[in-house]
């Protein structure tokens, strides 16, 4: 799993770093997304997907 | 012409009207009549909720959302955006990419890290309300003396409002938020809550303190009346929800005494609760509405450019295809997903505040008083639902 972020779109609303703060942060000054590692292990998988389905803008994709 | 007009009676005081249930068991959107003859759109399912949401193509700006969906003096005010002027920097009634701008300059004070710093300080600012509940009490308002000053307090400690100055804009506030009030109250309400913030930039101009407002003042992004109508907005926004979900909350926990249990014994059971009383409450229950820019096909129904799109938000978070068994309060089931904060580009900038908030309230307050129960019946409780947010008006405790 590899994962792409946009912080173009991203509206920093944080679910991501809420559901999975292991790979997923928020910058300080603009909270867009910032991914702390964009190959999670396999026993994080799971919850990246739940986070790209959370997230209200669209910013977080998985390939 | 559709026979359809938006239903607002509730049957039960937390469950969403059954006509609105059982239309959205029919089918995920509906046409609906509006209260100015405006033939547009209910959504009650929780993918086409979310599909309307997300979608590039409808707008949220008030001279394109101008059909009130019920017969309200306040609603109808909203959707005159000739007499009810928002103020500059009130993102929320903006589009992408005017939207962006403001959004991005706030959302680095609202992150998950930003939040978990405060929490020590909304524990403290719990517990001084309890000592003084206490103190008041037994009898007393949970509302007025719990659920309301907590968030004012928190909201206020961040933006840099001074709390003495409450009365200043509390009443406003409410007059803001309530279906009932008329154009020219609405008018002159949002006119003295800017005038007040307005006077207070022009203060923290001068002496500038560690605060959300003034902050962004030094940043010199914004002018100041853009910075005006950001304060108004979050200040606003900080006291109508999560006081309402605090009393709402607390009521829906007494009145269902398992869940209750479950919430004060066990503490890894807290955080999901509190998804799940965001979902099964869904204070935002008249709206958000949209309106089609352009013509966009939702499940398999057109909506034509200039459609407006009520989207019943307690309907869709009751969704058993989405959550099932949704119909049940239970605080251990996954409860992820709910739409109670919207989706989309406006998704609550202030949600992981009331996350924060709640996680911390609920089980204070229900283990500093393992004997809390309601002081009337349940049926004497007063629901807000002539209210944009619903809630409790009063919540008779004893404990």
């Amino acid at each position: 799993m590899e994962i792409k972020a946009d912080t173009t779109v991203c509206i920093g609303a944080g679910m991501c770093a809420l559901t999975v703060p292991k790979v997923f942060d928020q910058s300080e000054d603009e909270g867009t997304v910032v991914v702390l590692q964009d190959k999670p292990p396999q026993e994080l998988e799971e919850a990246v997907r739940r986070a790209v389905t959370l997230c209200p803008s669209g910013a977080i994709s998985v390939v | 012409m559709s026979e359809l007009t938006l239903p607002t009676a509730r049957q039960r005081p937390l469950d969403p009207p059954d006509e609105v249930t059982a239309l959205r068991q029919q089918a995920p959107i509906h046409r609906m009549t509006y209260a100015d003859g405006h033939q547009g759109w209910l959504v009650t399912g929780y993918a086409a909720a979310r599909a309307v949401l997300a979608g590039p193509h409808f707008s949220n700006r008030p001279e394109n959302n101008v059909h009130p969906p019920i017969r309200s003096a306040r609603m109808e005010a909203a959707m005159r955006p000739e007499l009810m002027r928002v103020p500059p920097g009130f993102f929320l009634r903006m589009d992408a990419p005017e939207h962006t701008r403001y959004r991005k300059l706030l959302t680095g004070q609202f992150t998950v890290r930003r939040m978990k710093m405060l929490e020590p300080r909304i524990q403290e600012i719990t517990e001084t309300c309890l000592d003084a509940m206490e103190a008041a009490g037994p009898p007393v308002d949970l509302v007025q003396e719990f659920a309301l000053p907590i968030p004012s307090l928190v909201i206020c400690e961040l933006l840099g409002v001074p709390y003495e100055d409450r009365d200043r804009f509390q009443a406003d506030s409410k007059l803001l938020v309530n279906l009932e009030t008329k154009v020219d109250d609405a008018v002159a309400a949002l006119g003295r809550v800017s005038a007040y913030l307005h006077g207070l930039i022009q203060r923290k101009r001068k002496e500038p303190a560690d605060d959300l407002l003034s902050g962004l003042l030094e940043s010199g992004e914004l002018a100041d009346d853009e910075l005006t109508g950001v304060g108004v907005l979050l200040l606003i926004a900080g006291h109508e929800t999560t006081a309402n979900m605090l009393g709402l909350g607390t009521y829906a926990l007494l009145t269902n005494p398992a869940q209750l249990a479950a919430m004060r014994d066990d503490p890894s059971v807290v955080e999901n609760g509190v998804e799940e009383l965001l979902r099964y409450l869904t204070i935002i229950h008249l709206g958000p509405i949209r309106t089609a820019l352009e013509d966009v096909e939702i499940e398999g129904v057109t909506i034509k450019a200039g459609e407006s799109v009520t989207i019943h938000l307690p309907a869709a978070n009751r969704d058993a295809s989405r959550f099932p068994d949704a119909e049940r309060l239970d605080v251990t089931r996954p409860a992820g997903g709910h739409l109670t904060f919207g989706h989309g580009i406006h998704q609550c900038l202030g949600q992981q505040l009331a996350r924060a908030e709640m996680r911390i309230a609920y089980p204070a307050l229900l283990r500093r008083l393992p004997g809390l129960r309601l002081a009337v019946t349940p049926e004497e409780v007063p629901m807000r639902s002539d209210m944009t947010i619903y809630g409790v008006h009063r919540l008779p405790v004893t404990w």
